[in-house]
C-alpha cells in the first residue's frame, strides 16, 4: 500500500513526459535552476548564509554559459535590489536572492520595486534576525516586509521552491508586482531532496518572453517614478491594491496552467489536507507543514478528526479561502515560526483578523514555536493538538517548549 | 593645449519648463550633458533637486527616458539598466547616472564605489552644489570648510574640508575622471562626449552654483563658476587611465576672496579664515601640478 502510494506520488511529481531530469539538490539550488529555467537575463545578488549557494550556483551557470545572463556581483543587498530594479525597468527579466539581514537592508528598495511596478522575483531564505546572530530558520524576516507590496509565497519542499519561482514570473509579469518565494533556512535551503527539473521547452511554453507595455525606451521616452502629488499618489496605491486583488484571483489559475503544462499543482493560496470532516485544524506554513502532515495521519489513525491548512501565500492573504475552510471547524491551532513583539505570531494575527467578519468563529489558539531554527518535531505538534483539544477559550500567544 | 574650434551641438533634448530656481547650475549642466550625449541616452536620477527639476509625474523635460531611483542607488540602478540593455542588444545606449553631492559623496558612496570597482559601463555625473539643497541646505561632506548651511550655522560653520571625491574615484582605477564647469560648456561637452566614447566607468564632477543655497545672485552663477576655476577652488582637469592628468583650463590665479565674495554663505568669514582657504587652494593646485608631472613621467617611461 505504502509503496504504491509512493510510486503514485513519484509519478505525479516526476512525470517523465514533462521532466528533463530528476536531480537530488538542496533548496537553494532548486532556486538557482528555477532562475535558469525562467530564462532570467540579469542576476544581481550579495551572499548571506544560507542563501549563498543560490548565488554560487548561479555564478557557475552564468560563467559556464549554461545560463545566458549578466551576473552583477554587487557590494550589498540594497544594491542587488536596486540593480534588478534598473534591469527590470528596461523590460529585462531579473532575479535576486537573499535572507534575513540582507532582506532587512533591502527594505527601501522593496517598496521601490512595487511602486515602480516592476515584476522582480526574489528567493528569500527565511532566517532569524540579529542580535544575537542566528542563521537558522525563522520567518520574521519576510513577514516584517508585509507592507512593501510584494506578493509572498512560502514553500514546503524543494520542488515547490523550483515550481513557485517559475510560476512567480508568470504571475508577476501579469499583475506587474514583485514576488518573493520563501524557503526555511536549512530545513529546505540545505536539505537535499529529489527535484524534477521540467523540460525547458515546456517552461518556455508556460512562461512567455517578458515584454512589458511600458519600459525605458529611447524611442518612446518617459520619466518613471517622478513626483506624484497628493492628487495622484492615492490612485497609484489603489492600482497596486487592485493588482494584488488580481493576483489573488490569478494565483490558482496560474497554478492550474502550470499543472496543464508541467503536470504538478501545489495548490492555490492555501492547501487543504484532510479537512473534509475535520473538527480540529492545524494552520501552518513552510516546512512545519510537512511535519504536521505526519501528525495528522497518526492522530487520524487514532480517530481524531484533525485537518491541516497550509497557507502558501501570505500576500495577498487568503481571507476568503480561509473563511470557507474554517466554517466547519471547532478549534484551530495556528503554528507560527515568527513573532511580532508585543502581539503574537504573525500568521495567527492575520488569520484572526480574517475571521472577525465571519459568521461562525471557531476557537483560535496561536502557538509560537521553533524560533531561530529550533526543531518543531512531531512531538511538538502533538502537544499543540492536545493543548488545543483541552482549550476552552482561545489564546493569542502560547509559547511552545520554552526553556525558562 | 592645441587650439581648436569647438561647436556646441545644436540639439536641444532638454526642453523648457523645468522647475529649477533661476540661476541653477544643475539645470544648465543637464542641458549641456544631453547636448553632448544625444538621444541615445537614458538618465537615472536619485533623490536630489533634479528629482524635482525634471517635473512632476508624468512630466519630464529631458526628452530621453528618465528613471527616478532611491537616494543612494544612482550608480547601481544605472548599472542594472545598462545590464538589461546589454542583454537586449542595445549596448550602444549611454546610461547616465545624475546625482547631487549628497547622493555621491555621502549616502551613495558605497554604491558608486561598487560600480567603479567593477568598472561598470556607465557615465556618472555628480552635480555638486556643496550641500543637501533639496531638503533645505544642510551640510554634506562636499560642503567646503567655513561655509554656512542650515546645519553648520554661522556660529559653528563647517569645520572639516570638502571630501576629495575625484581622488576617491581615481583610487578605483577607472578609465576616465574629469571635473567640469557650467562656465565652460565647450569643455564640459567635450568631456561628456569623450566619456561616451570610453568603455567602463566614467566620472564627471561638475560644480553647480545654487543661488538659494549659496546665497548668491541668479545672474552671477556662471561668473561664480568661472571664478571657482580661476581661483583654484575648482580646477578643471581630466585624468585618463588613472594617471594621465591634463589641465583643461589654465587658471588666472584670482584670489579666492573674489570667488567667496559673491556668496552669502561665506560672508561671516574673517580675513584669517579667508587666508586659510587661499592657502588650501594654492596647496591643492601645487599637488595637482605634481600629479600632472608624475603622469608625464610615466608616459615618457
Ligand atoms: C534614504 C533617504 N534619506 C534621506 C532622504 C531625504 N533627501 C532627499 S534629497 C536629499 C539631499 C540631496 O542632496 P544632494 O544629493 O546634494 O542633491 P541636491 O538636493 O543638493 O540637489 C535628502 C537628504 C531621502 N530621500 N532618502
Ligand atoms: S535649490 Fe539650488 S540646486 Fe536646487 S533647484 Fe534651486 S538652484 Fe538648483
Ligand atoms: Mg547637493
Amino acid at each position: 500500500m505504502a509503496d504504491s502510494l509512493i510510486a503514485e506520488g513519484l509519478e505525479k511529481y516526476f512525470n517523465p513526459e514533462t521532466t528533463a531530469e530528476v536531480k537530488a539538490i538542496e533548496g537553494t539550488h532548486a532556486a538557482s535552476y528555477a532562475a535558469k529555467l525562467a530564462r532570467v537575463k540579469v542576476v544581481s545578488a550579495y551572499p548571506i548564509t544560507p542563501q549563498t549557494t543560490i548565488v554560487e550556483k548561479l555564478s557557475e551557470m552564468c560563467a559556464s554559459g549554461e545560463m545566458e545572463a549578466e551576473f552583477i556581483k554587487v557590494e550589498s543587498e540594497h544594491s542587488a535590489m536596486a540593480c534588478v530594479i534598473g534591469a527590470e525597468s528596461t523590460g529585462t527579466r531579473s532575479f535576486t536572492a537573499t535572507s534575513s539581514q540582507g532582506l532587512a537592508l533591502m527594505h527601501e528598495e522593496l517598496h521601490w520595486a512595487t511602486g515602480a511596478r516592476l515584476p522582480v522575483v526574489m528567493a528569500n531564505v527565511n532566517r532569524a534576525l540579529g542580535a544575537p546572530w542566528n542563521i537558522w530558520a525563522d520567518q520574521t524576516d519576510s513577514l516584517a516586509q508585509r507592507d512593501t507590496g510584494w506578493i509572498q509565497c512560502y514553500a514546503e519542499s524543494n520542488q515547490e521552491v523550483l515550481d513557485m519561482i517559475i510560476q512567480a514570473y508568470r504571475l508577476a509579469e501579469i499583475v506587474m508586482l514583485p514576488v518573493m518565494v520563501n524557503m526555511d533556512a536549512f530545513f529546505l535551503s540545505h536539505t537535499t531532496e529529489p527535484v524534477a527539473l521540467p523540460k525547458q521547452e515546456l517552461v518556455d511554453q508556460f512562461l512567455p518572453e517578458y515584454n512589458p507595455k511600458y519600459k525605458m525606451d529611447i524611442n518612446d521616452p518617459h520619466a518613471f517614478g517622478g513626483l506624484a502629488k497628493p492628487d495622484t499618489y492615492m490612485e497609484l496605491r489603489y492600482n497596486i491594491q487592485k493588482s494584488m486583488e488580481d493576483a489573488h484571483r490569478l494565483i490558482p489559475e496560474v497554478a492550474d496552467e502550470f499543472e496543464k503544462v508541467i503536470g504538478r499543482n501545489h495548490g492555490g493560496l492555501i492547501e487543504e489536507y484532510q479537512t473534509k470532516d475535520a473538527e480540529y485544524l492545524i494552520v501552518t506554513s513552510g516546512t512545519i507543514t510537512g511535519t504536521s502532515r505526519i501528525v495528522v495521519d497518526q492522530l487520524r489513525a487514532q480517530g481524531l478528526k484533525l485537518g491541516l491548512l497550509k497557507i502558501r501565500f501570505f500576500r495577498p492573504f487568503p481571507v476568503k479561502e480561509v473563511q470557507s475552510v474554517l466554517g466547519k471547524i471547532k478549534k484551530i491551532a495556528v503554528i507560527d515560526r515568527n513573532l511580532s513583539f508585543g502581539r503574537c505570531g504573525i500568521f495567527f494575527s492575520e488569520l484572526q483578523a480574517a475571521l472577525y467578519n465571519c459568521e461562525c468563529r471557531p476557537l483560535l489558539n496561536g502557538y509560537v514555536a521553533g524560533l531561530g531554527g529550533r526543531d518543531v518535531t512531531p512531538k511538538t505538534i502533538e502537544k499543540i493538538v492536545n493543548h488545543l483539544i483541552a482549550s476552552e477559550k482561545g489564546e493569542d500567544l502560547i509559547w511552545m517548549e520554552l526553556n525558562i | 593645449m592645441s587650439q581648436m574650434k569647438f561647436e556646441i551641438p545644436e540639439i536641444e533634448l532638454m526642453k523648457s519648463g523645468h522647475v529649477a530656481c533661476p540661476g541653477c547650475g544643475a539645470s544648465m549642466a543637464m542641458r549641456y550633458a544631453l547636448k553632448a550625449l544625444g538621444p541615445k541616452t537614458m538618465v537615472v536620477i536619485p533623490a536630489c533637486c533634479w528629482a524635482i527639476i525634471d517635473g512632476p509625474n508624468p512630466c519630464s523635460v529631458n526628452g530621453v527616458p528618465v528613471f527616478h531611483c532611491a537616494f543612494e542607488t544612482a550608480a547601481i540602478t544605472a548599472t542594472g539598466i545598462k545590464a538589461g540593455l546589454k542583454r537586449q542588444g542595445k549596448d550602444d545606449i549611454s546610461v547616465l547616472a545624475w546625482a547631487g553631492d549628497g547622493g555621491t559623496f555621502d549616502i551613495g558612496l558605497q554604491a558608486i564605489s561598487g560600480a567603479a570597482e567593477r568598472n561598470e559601463d556607465i557615465i556618472y555625473v555628480c552635480y555638486d552644489n556643496e550641500a543637501y539643497m533639496n531638503t533645505g541646505i544642510q551640510r554634506s561632506s562636499a560642503t567646503p570648510w567655513g561655509a554656512w548651511t542650515t546645519t553648520t550655522p554661522v556660529k559653528n560653520p563647517k569645520e572639516r574640508p570638502k571630501k576629495d571625491i575625484v581622488d576617491i574615484l581615481l583610487a578605483h582605477h577607472i578609465p576616465y575622471v574629469a571635473t567640469a564647469s557650467v562656465a565652460y560648456p565647450d569643455d564640459f561637452i567635450r568631456k561628456m562626449q569623450k566619456a561616451k566614447s570610453i568603455r567602463g566607468m566614467k566620472f564627471i564632477h561638475v560644480l553647480s552654483p545654487c543661488p538659494p543655497g549659496w546665497k548668491s545672485q541668479a545672474e552671477e552663477s556662471v561668473h561664480i563658476s568661472r571664478l571657482a576655476v580661476h581661483s583654484n577652488v575648482f580646477p578643471l582637469y581630466e585624468v585618463d587611465d588613472g594617471y594621465r592628468y591634463t589641465i583643461s583650463i589654465q587658471p588666472k590665479k584670482v584670489p579666492v576672496r573674489d570667488y567667496l565674495k559673491y556668496q552669502g554663505r561665506f560672508k561671516h568669514l574673517s580675513e584669517e579664515q579667508i587666508e586659510l582657504i587661499q592657502q588650501a587652494a594654492d596647496r591643492k593646485w601645487d599637488i595637482l601640478m605634481k600629479k600632472v608631472e608624475m603622469g608625464e613621467l610615466f608616459m615618457q617611461n
